[in-house]
C-alpha cells in the first residue's frame, strides 16, 4: 500500500470541474467536430456585414437564377448563383446564418428560462400548482409540435418573433420536468433541510442548492434543444408562418426555391444544406456533451 | 387489468378536456370578429350581423359559450369550413385516408429498413457498417424533411424521370373508394397500371416522412440490442452451440423487442408533424395539407377542428400503445 502510493509521486490532484467534462468531450471526435462547425457559423454569423460580398435584400435585375461559378453560365461576381429575382445566394446564406443561429439561442434562452421557473414552482408549491403546470405540459407535450406551433403562430400572426414564441412554447415540457424533477429530489435531501432550519428563503434555496443539481441535464437538453429550435423555425419559414419575404432565412428560402426546383438546383439545394450542416452540428455537440457531462449515462 | 385500464383512461381525460379549452380560447383570441371573419369580403348588415351574433351565442358570456361548444363537440359537430361550407368533419373523414396510407407506408419502410440495419450494427459494433449506421440515423434525425423532400423530387423526379411529382394517382385512372386507400382500391378496381400509377406517387413521400422514424428506429434497435447481447442467457445461448442466427432472431431479438415496440408507438407524433410539411411537398390530399391551405385561406373552424381531431387520434393512439405494453408487461400493469 505505502509503495503504491510513494510510487505515485505524480498523482494529479483531483481534476476541476470543467477540466473533467472536457477532458471527455474533447475525446469524443463528433463532438469537436460539431463544435468547430458551430464556432465557424457563429464566426461568419457575427461577421456578416463583412464577409458578405452584396446586401442580402439587393436584386439585380441582370441577373436572375444564376448558376455557381464552376458551372457555364456562372460568374465570380456570384460565387453561388443568385435566386429567381437576383440577389446573391452567398449573402443570403451568410446573413441566414446569423437569422437561425439567433433564433435557435434565443428560443433556447427563453425555453431553458421559463421551462426552469415553471419547474421549480411546480415542484416547491407541490398541490394544485404543480397539477395545473404538469397538466398544460402534458397538453403542450400530446398535440404534434409542428401543429401546436402552427396554431400558436396562426393565432398571434406570421412573423419571425411569433414563430420564435410559438417554437419556445412548444420546447418548454422537456425543461419543466428536468427542473421539477430536480428540485423534487433536492428537496427530500437532509442537507436541504438543514438549509432550511437555518432560515434560507425559498429562492436562495432554488437558487443556490437545486439549480446546481439540474444544471447538467438542463445544459444538454438546452443544446439538443438549439438543434430542435432551428429546424422547427426553418418549418415554419418554409410553410410561409416563420419570417417573412425578403429576410434571408433559410426555410423562407426554400419555400422561394419549390418552383424552381426544375431549373435551379442551387436555389434548392444550398440553404437546406445549411441548415442540415447546422442542425447536425449541434445535435453532435448535444450527444458529446452529454456523455461528457454524465458519464454515467454513457457506460 | 381493468384497473390499470381505468386508470390509464382516467389520466387521459384531463388532457383531452385541456385540448379543448386550448382549441376554444383559439377562436377567442384571434383577431376580428368572428362574424365578419365568416361573411368574408362580401361584407354583412348590422340587422343580420346582430341576429348571427345572437344565434351563435356569442352575446353570452365565455364559459356559456364554452358549455355550448363541448355540447356541439359532444354531437359530432365541429363547425363547417368557411371557404367550402362543408362540415370540418366530413372533410377531415374524407382526406384522413390518405394520410394514414402515407403514414403507414412510412412506417412499413422505416421499420423495415431500420430493424435490420439496427441489427446488424449490433451484432456487428465498431464495424464500418456500424459506423455507417449511427452516422445515417443521426443525419437522418437531424433532416429538415421538408428540404430532403424536394431533393428527392431534383434527383427521382427532375433528372431520372422515375416517379412523378405531385398527388396520389394519375388523373387517367378513376378508382372508386372501397377502403379509402388508393393502393388497395387501385387493386381492386382491376384496372391495369392503376396500382403501378399509386405506387409511384406514394414511394417517394413515405421515404421522406419515414426518415425520422427510420433514424430513430434504427438507433434504439442497435442499443436494445446491444443491451440483450451482453446478457447471461446469450452466452449461455452460446455455450449450448445454438447458431448465431437463431440466438439473435429468437433469443435476442425477442427481447430487445419491448423498448423498440415503445419508440415504434411514439412515433405517431412525428408522423402527424411529419405529414404536414410531406403533404405539402408532395401536394399529397390528406389532412396535413388541407390544415396547411386552411391557415393561408383563414380558415378557422378548419384549424380549429383539425387540430382537436388530430389531437386527440394522436391521444387515442398512445393510450393504445399504452395499453397494449401493459398487455404485454405484467410488470408495468402491476406497477401503477
Amino acid at each position: 500500500m505505502t509503495q503504491i502510493l510513494s510510487a505515485g509521486t505524480d498523482i494529479e490532484a483531483p481534476p476541476q470541474a470543467f477540466a473533467e467534462t472536457w477532458s471527455y468531450f474533447k475525446e469524443n471526435r463528433g463532438a469537436v467536430i460539431g463544435l468547430v462547425i458551430i464556432a465557424a457559423l457563429v464566426l461568419v454569423g457575427a461577421t456578416a456585414d463583412l464577409i458578405a460580398p452584396y446586401s442580402p435584400i439587393l436584386t439585380n435585375n441582370s441577373a436572375f437564377l444564376k448558376p455557381p461559378f464552376w458551372q457555364a453560365g456562372g460568374s465570380l461576381a456570384h460565387v453561388l448563383g443568385t435566386d429567381a429575382i437576383g440577389r446573391d445566394m452567398l449573402s443570403r446564406l451568410i446573413f441566414g446564418a446569423r437569422l437561425s443561429l439567433s433564433i435557435g439561442v434565443a428560443v433556447t434562452a427563453l425555453s431553458v428560462l421559463c421551462g426552469t421557473i415553471l419547474g421549480l414552482t411546480a415542484g416547491y408549491f407541490r398541490g394544485v400548482t404543480e397539477i395545473v403546470i404538469m397538466r398544460v405540459m402534458d397538453i403542450i407535450l400530446t398535440l404534434p409540435s409542428l401543429l401546436l406551433a402552427i396554431v400558436i403562430v396562426a393565432i398571434l400572426g406570421p412573423g419571425v418573433v411569433n414563430a420564435l414564441l410559438a417554437v419556445s412554447i412548444v420546447l418548454l415540457p422537456s425543461y419543466v420536468r428536468i427542473a421539477r424533477a430536480a428540485v423534487i429530489t433536492e428537496m427530500a435531501k437532509d442537507y436541504v433541510t438543514a438549509a432550511k432550519v437555518s432560515g434560507v428563503g425559498g429562492i436562495r434555496l432554488m437558487i443556490n442548492e437545486v439549480l446546481p443539481n439540474c444544471a447538467a441535464p438542463l445544459i444538454v437538453q438546452a443544446t439538443l434543444g438549439i438543434s430542435t429550435a432551428i429546424l422547427d423555425a426553418a418549418a415554419l419559414g418554409f410553410l410561409g408562418l416563420g419570417a417573412q419575404p425578403p429576410t434571408a432565412e433559410w426555410g423562407t428560402m426554400l419555400a422561394d426555391a419549390r418552383e424552381f426546383v426544375l431549373r435551379a438546383w442551387w436555389v434548392v439545394t444550398l440553404p437546406g444544406i445549411m441548415i442540415l450542416i447546422t442542425v447536425l452540428a449541434f445535435n453532435l455537440l448535444g450527444d458529446g456533451m452529454r456523455d461528457a457531462l454524465d458519464p454515467k449515462l454513457k457506460r | 387489468m381493468l384497473r390499470f385500464l381505468v386508470t390509464r383512461v382516467s389520466l387521459i381525460v384531463p388532457t383531452f378536456i385541456g385540448i379543448t379549452l386550448l382549441v376554444f380560447v383559439l377562436t377567442r383570441l384571434i383577431p376580428g370578429d368572428p362574424i365578419e371573419t365568416m361573411a368574408g369580403e362580401r361584407g354583412i348588415d348590422p340587422v343580420q350581423h346582430q341576429r348571427l351574433i345572437h344565434e351563435y351565442g356569442f352575446d353570452q358570456p365565455l364559459f356559456t359559450q364554452y358549455g355550448f361548444y363541448l355540447f356541439r363537440l359532444a354531437h359530432g359537430d365541429l363547425g363547417r369550413s368557411i371557404v367550402t361550407h362543408r362540415p370540418v368533419i366530413e372533410e377531415f373523414a374524407s382526406l384522413f385516408p390518405a394520410t394514414i396510407e402515407l403514414s403507414l407506408c412510412a412506417m412499413l419502410f422505416a421499420i423495415g429498413l431500420g430493424l435490420p440495419a439496427g441489427i446488424l450494427a449490433a451484432v456487428r459494433r465498431g464495424s464500418i457498417f456500424d459506423h455507417g449506421v449511427m452516422a445515417a440515423s443521426l443525419t437522418g434525425y437531424s433532416m429538415p424533411i421538408f428540404w430532403w423532400g424536394l431533393l428527392l423530387i431534383l434527383l427521382f423526379s427532375v433528372l431520372l424521370g422515375w416517379t412523378p411529382v405531385s398527388g396520389r394517382i394519375a388523373v387517367l385512372y378513376y378508382v372508386p373508394s372501397v377502403t379509402g386507400f388508393l393502393l388497395i382500391d387501385s387493386l381492386l378496381s382491376d384496372q391495369a397500371g392503376a396500382f403501378a400509377s399509386a405506387l409511384s406517387h406514394i414511394v417517394l413521400p413515405a421515404i421522406v416522412l419515414g426518415t425520422v422514424p427510420l433514424a430513430v428506429i434504427a438507433r434504439m434497435t442497435r442499443s436494445a440490442m446491444l443491451e440483450v447481447l451482453g446478457e447471461d442467457y446469450i452466452r449461455t445461448a452460446r455455450a449450448k452451440g445454438l447458431s448465431g442466427f437463431r440466438i439473435i432472431a429468437v433469443h435476442a431479438l425477442r427481447n430487445a423487442l419491448i423498448p423498440i415496440v415503445t419508440v415504434i408507438g411514439l412515433q405517431v407524433g412525428v408522423l402527424m408533424t411529419g405529414a404536414i410539411l410531406t403533404e405539402t411537398i408532395f401536394s399529397w390530399p390528406g389532412v396535413g395539407k388541407w390544415l396547411i391551405e386552411g391557415i393561408n385561406r383563414r380558415d378557422y373552424p378548419v384549424l380549429q377542428g383539425g387540430t382537436l381531431l388530430i389531437g386527440g387520434i394522436v391521444m387515442a393512439v398512445n393510450l393504445l400503445v399504452d395499453v397494449a405494453y401493459g398487455l404485454i408487461n405484467p410488470r408495468i400493469r402491476h406497477s401503477l
